[in-house]
């Protein structure tokens, strides 16, 4: 059967929502959460960033040779890749304690009746 | 070899993808199913296919075009489009995932007030799959006639002949089809950029650093006299004096547009948790990047074994990744890398073709004008399919009318402003910001689609003063001195749209938006009560 065809209705009362969300364990969550997500958010935007501007404003400088005529800029440019792909395996690694603090917000509140 | 060995691999992709279409048709009765493919994707599938959604021709073939053509500038593209899967990851997959159901819009519509919210949500999806599509198909067009000159095929029959194919896909096989098309020639996409890059380094006998040597002394003929560039030098697209400014205005549009993509945001409903969704990204990203690394090999591979004088006089820049096959390998191998470009476009128009669609039917059709009712068992999905023929017509239409030399790159880069300056803020400032009402998000997604249209209207792209030489739909739209200095407004845009959300959102008072947030954030952090995957 297909039940998704069906309006959905949501057993979970707002009085329920409202317990989760003031719930230590949901608080604990969140703060797990903002600890990664945040520096993780900064550090790749400066990161990012940084490429455009040192490129467009000190060109000269980031011309400069390193080896087989590579330049600053395109080992840079290359590095971005690297941090990109590590801080989503960082961000995976963490991940793995927000699933289960989520899972024990969630196993409760069905115990209470909430879910679906 | 014949001229008609690239038409024959076109042909061959296209058997495919009908065979999976008919197998796909019988597995998509019901919304669900139609929609997000009955969210049975797996993590690796949904990753590979989010990949096949997002790379487009214009990074196949425009950025190999563009390093080749003007170097290290080009790569920064590649950079950009990597790079920008860090916020989708960070910031929007899992909450989309955990609190919404077929489009972007079903997250905003959860606290805020419905009808308004999908209408605006719905006209901007529109807005950016639309224009990019239009972008994607004039390229598809002039592609197609060109890698199958000798064919016989025009312009015109080529965007026919896309335009009907993304219909089918779409029409017939629905998400499930889709996911499969994009599936499929991502493979053949990094199969195929994979053994172009090992040709290119084994032409400079696998010494990086003799490739490297020759990136360093590009020479190319500019208006009869001979130049010699190092092509890995920073500056040769953008220079001074708005240069590194429209550099870093790209950079936002990208970073933040791509979470904002209507066509990329739906694939996260296809999967059955946001765990499988954050997996998905994962896989996209490994994917994504060792493609747009290995665009150096394409681009600069070009410029220094086929060379820029070569390219112009055969095709122009989007021929570059082509050209540098067939000089590697020869006209088999051209035939298979422009088969792979043609699968490329297919799979992309595609996967718009559907958001814009589903949009349509879900956000406006169901829930702004029936107010979220189905009033029978497969309207929504009928509705769709119609959206679908309609989406796909127009956008025929429009390529064909414009014809293949018109200057359509702009719209890519508006599609990229409109959804970081409209979509990203009011997607963000809904699961974040506690405060958060209808009149912020229709006051933002209104704010940012105006200042990103308004200023690429005024921007170089659309008005500059062309010589007499430069003909019909290839001239700029306004004949005169650009009044705004950037080729991408996101830097301008995107604060705008966020001021416009955040002053609408100041001005005005909402309890149940305010109510209603404790059960968004429960909801988009721990995935309770979120859509589950179809059980058989």
């Amino acid at each position: 059967m297909n039940a998704t065809l069906q309006p959905k209705r949501d057993v979970t009362s707002p009085e329920e929502w409202d317990r989760i969300a003031e719930s230590t364990e949901f608080k604990d969550l969140m703060a797990t959460k903002k600890v990664f997500v945040v520096p993780a958010f900064i550090f790749f935007v400066v990161y990012y960033f940084a490429l455009p501007v040192l490129v467009g404003y000190a060109p000269q400088f980031m011309a400069t040779k390193v080896f087989w005529n590579v330049n600053l800029a395109y080992l840079f440019a290359l590095s971005q890749f690297f941090m990109a792909w590590t801080i989503a395996f960082l961000y995976v690694k963490a991940a793995g304690d927000f699933d289960k603090l989520a899972k024990d917000i969630i196993e409760k509140s069905v115990k209470n009746g909430g879910g679906k | 070899m014949t001229t008609s060995t690239p038409l024959v691999m076109f042909l061959v992709f296209i058997a495919i993808t009908l065979g999976i279409t008919y197998w796909a048709s019988k597995r998509s009765a019901g919304s669900s199913a139609y929609f997000a493919a009955g969210r049975q994707i797996k993590g690796w599938q949904n990753g590979i296919a989010v990949a096949g959604d997002y790379m487009s021709a214009a990074s196949f073939l425009g950025i190999a075009g563009i390093i080749a053509f003007q170097g290290y500038d080009g790569f920064l593209y590649s950079v950009g489009w990597l790079v920008a899967y860090l916020t989708v990851l960070l910031v929007v997959a899992e909450p989309l995932r955990n609190a919404g159901k077929y489009t972007m819009a079903d997250v905003l519509a959860y606290r805020l007030k419905p009808r308004p919210v999908r209408a605006m949500a719905s006209l901007s999806t529109l807005v950016v799959s639309t224009f990019y599509m239009i972008a994607q198909m004039v390229g598809a067009g002039a592609l197609v006639a060109l890698l199958l000159k000798g064919s016989g095929i025009s312009f015109q029959t080529a965007v026919i002949g896309v335009g009907i194919l993304m219909i089918v896909y779409v029409v017939f096989g629905g998400m499930l089809a889709t996911t499969w098309v994009q599936i499929i020639k991502a493979i053949l996409l990094m199969a195929g950029t994979l053994l172009l890059s090992i040709l290119v380094l084994a032409h400079f006998g696998f010494h990086l650093s003799a490739f490297f040597n020759a990136i360093s002394q590009v020479t190319y003929h500019d208006k009869g006299q001979v130049v010699v560039k190092d092509f890995l030098t920073p500056g040769l697209r953008y220079k001074p004096p708005y240069g590194p400014l429209d550099l870093i205005s790209l950079g936002m549009a990208l970073i933040f547009g791509t979470a904002g993509l209507p066509h990329i945001l739906v694939r996260f409903y296809t999967v059955p948790d946001a765990k499988t969704a954050r997996i998905s990204v994962v896989w996209a990203m490994v994917l994504i990047g060792s493609f747009y690394i290995m665009t150096t090999f394409l681009g600069f591979g070009a410029a220094t074994i086929v060379g820029r004088d070569f390219i112009s006089t055969h095709g122009g820049t989007n021929m570059s990744a082509p050209l540098l096959a067939q000089a590697l390998a020869g006209d088999v191998f051209f035939a298979f890398i422009s088969a792979i470009a043609f699968a490329t476009i297919l799979a992309v128009v595609a996967g718009l073709t559907i958001s814009a669609s589903t949009s349509f039917a879900h956000d406006f059709w169901t829930n702004v004008i029936h107010k979220g009712v189905e009033r029978k068992a497969g309207e929504e999905v009928l509705v769709a399919r119609i959206a679908a023929f309609v989406v796909g017509g127009v956008s025929m239409f429009i390529a064909i009318r414009l014809g293949p030399t018109a200057n359509v790159a702009f719209l890519v880069a508006l599609a990229f402003a409109v959804a970081a300056s409209a979509n990203l803020p009011v997607i963000v400032l809904s699961i974040f910001w506690k405060r958060f009402n209808t009149v912020g998000a229709c006051s933002g997604l209104a704010v940012g689609l105006l200042a990103s249209i308004g200023l690429i209207l005024i921007s170089p792209s659309l008005m500059a003063v062309d010589p007499p030489t430069v003909v019909g739909t290839a001239r700029h739209l306004f004949q005169r001195p650009a009044m705004f200095p950037l080729e991408n407004p996101g830097i301008v845009s995107i604060p705008l749209g966020f001021i416009g959300a955040i002053l609408g959102t100041l001005l005005s008072h909402e309890p149940t938006a305010l109510h209603k947030y404790n059960e968004l954030l429960v909801r988009s952090n721990t995935g309770l009560g979120s859509e589950k995957a179809i059980s058989h």
